[in-house]
């Protein structure tokens, strides 16, 4: 008898307890989503009452010269962005694991990542400046010819990018460093008796010792990536002639310039699916490079 | 001989890569060296050719100038009051939800918890949308409420990392109390919150860096300049005086140098919480 009304008084606590963060999932995830799904099959400004359209939205939306423009320009940055910033920030982590002043060099690179997005675009946008940006002082010192980089179609994603780097490589390597922490010393002094060189211990051991980081952080980076706003909307506004106009970007302006709330819904559970299915291919192929200890 | 050999190689290569090293922590640093720097110089020096790293005359008058310009103490308070208010709420509801679904388990706390995985992966884009017809409907648009209403109590990687904690810990100390006579919320307020404190430290440096820096979310809730967080005021900034470099400079500096600082002294701390909620979510 205490036994079952303790238990009843376990559950009724439970209940309690979940009951703020259980709400808010509902009103402010739950209800959004099956809002934006529904909204997809509408046509609707925001003000007037919404027209049952079916699926003209997703033909409209595919046929969208902008929406080719946006997914190609996506691709292209985390194609680029990805693989660049994990390589760099693996490296880098392997090399600060082993020498002295590992925690200054760490705090170092992290820094940029406590800065927000504005005040790195901002600094950016001055480093690139065609006449006075110091990016451009350094070249003309070197006898180069500078480049007006985020207002020529062919650099402007390119300076995106670099930026991106430079923004983002800190927080990856501070999740390979803690990553690195697991792979065994004793490993590494055994190889180092067999005669390996670091070369080889780091292709060999470190490498598939530290392939679930590998894995979270690829998995991390890339959804950030198939997301990027921040970076375009501030330094180029997608310009010049959309060179660096992102989906989330498309989204933006669908919904809040053109208030074409319904057409942003469809392309935005466009993107959600994208991820989901880019994110479940890379569990998928994980078992063929993720080795998970003994 | 040959170890001798072995060892200044070895030295060696060490100075060499601490060299590659500081070249790159200074690549890392120098746009902001070059913010401040710029920031202090009049509009002449800043445009001139070759550049100089230290301003010849300090011109502090730009920081006054851009202070005047635009309300930064105003935009501070915003972002303070926004990011303490969300912080706080997301920490207790986060640590409340992760102890009802990792120990007290009630009916239907499986389902529950796949509820706030899924979110996890829907991006905020998504929402974004509904969410502003939703606040705009309920003439919360351009408030803080509005953003302080979506986001107080809702953080699922926070419930998903406090569930964690939670359900490691051992369930001898919650049995023991129990035969002491205490309730479930006394267990949460005496036993569990102590234990988990580590957690939520970083629980918190986390969604306050996520919060004091986000930029999408109040710009699409926020339109009028005296509701405006940091980031949105910078935003404006720039927009407003395009090419007075050194102002622009200025404003910027105002706006990133506090958290510089506080990361100057907390660093240690910020990264090893961001590492763990990181590694963990």
């Amino acid at each position: 008898m205490k036994k079952k009304s303790l238990e009843v008084s376990r559950r009724r606590w439970g209940v309690v307890f979940i009951l703020p963060q259980l709400i808010s999932l509902i009103c402010f995830g739950i209800i959004p989503i099956v809002i934006a799904f529904v909204l997809s099959f509408y046509e609707w400004n925001g003000f007037t009452i919404p027209e049952f359209i079916g699926i003209d939205n997703f033909i409209t939306v595919l046929k969208d010269p902008d929406m080719w423009t946006a997914i190609k320009n996506t691709a292209v940055y985390t194609v680029i962005y990805v693989p660049c910033s994990i390589v760099l920030a693996l490296l880098l982590a392997v090399v600060l694991n082993k020498v002295a002043g590992k925690l200054f060099y760490r705090a170092v690179f992290f820094l940029p990542q406590v800065v927000t997005s504005v005040g790195i675009a901002v600094v950016w946008s001055w480093i690139y400046q065609p006449q006075f940006g110091i990016l451009n002082m350094i070249l003309r010192f070197f006898g180069f010819e500078g480049k007006e980089w985020l207002r020529d179609p062919s650099t402007a994603m390119g300076a995106v990018i670099v930026m991106s780097i430079w923004w983002g490589l800190g927080y990856n390597i501070v999740l390979f460093l803690a990553g690195l922490q697991n792979v065994p010393a004793a490993y590494v002094e055994a190889a180092k008796i067999d005669g390996a060189t670091s070369k080889d211990i780091f292709f060999h051991i470190t490498v598939p010792l530290i392939s679930p980081t590998t894995l979270l952080v690829t998995i991390t980076t890339m959804i950030d990536a198939f997301q990027v706003f921040d970076q375009m909307f501030l330094l180029t506004s997608g310009g010049p002639v959309k060179s660096t106009y992102t989906i989330v970007l498309h989204i933006y302006q669908t919904a809040f310039s053109e208030f074409e709330m319904g057409e942003a819904s469809t392309i935005s559970l466009f993107l959600f699916v994208v991820i989901v299915a880019i994110s479940a291919l890379q569990f998928k192929l994980s078992n063929k490079w993720v080795h998970y200890g003994e | 001989m040959v170890k001798k050999i072995r060892f200044t190689r070895k030295t060696f290569g060490q100075i060499i890569l601490q060299l590659v090293l500081i070249i790159l922590a200074f690549i890392a640093l120098f746009p902001f060296i070059w913010m401040i720097s710029t920031s202090l110089k009049g509009s002449e020096e800043a445009f001139a050719y070759p550049p100089t790293l230290i301003p010849e005359v300090f011109h502090w008058e730009n920081y006054k100038e851009a202070m005047e310009a635009l309300p930064f103490p105003h935009a501070y308070w915003n972002s303070i009051k926004l990011a303490v208010i969300i912080v706080i709420g997301q920490v207790i509801t986060s640590s409340m939800a992760g102890y009802a679904l990792g120990k007290l388990q009630f009916r239907g706390h499986k389902v529950v918890f796949a509820g706030f995985i899924g979110v996890m992966m829907v991006p905020t884009t998504v929402t974004s949308i509904p969410l502003f017809i939703i606040m705009s409907r309920a003439g919360l648009v351009d408030t803080h409420l509005s953003i302080i209403l979506m986001s107080v109590a809702y953080m699922p990687m926070g419930v998903f990392l406090c569930r964690q904690f939670i359900m490691g810990l051992p369930n001898d100390l919650m049995e023991a109390a129990i035969i002491d006579g205490a309730g479930f919320g006394r267990i949460f307020y005496k036993i569990i919150l102590p234990l988990i404190k580590p957690a939520l430290a970083s629980l918190a440096i986390f969604s306050f860096m996520w919060n004091w820096n986000n930029f999408y979310t109040p710009l699409i809730f926020l339109n009028s300049e005296d509701k405006f967080t940091v980031p949105l005021l910078l935003n404006m900034f720039k927009g407003k005086y395009t090419v007075d470099w050194s102002l622009i400079m200025a404003a910027s500096t105002i706006a990133v140098i506090p958290v510089l600082v506080v990361y100057l002294f907390a660093q240690k701390h910020i990264i090893e919480g961001i590492a763990l909620t990181g590694t963990k979510a």
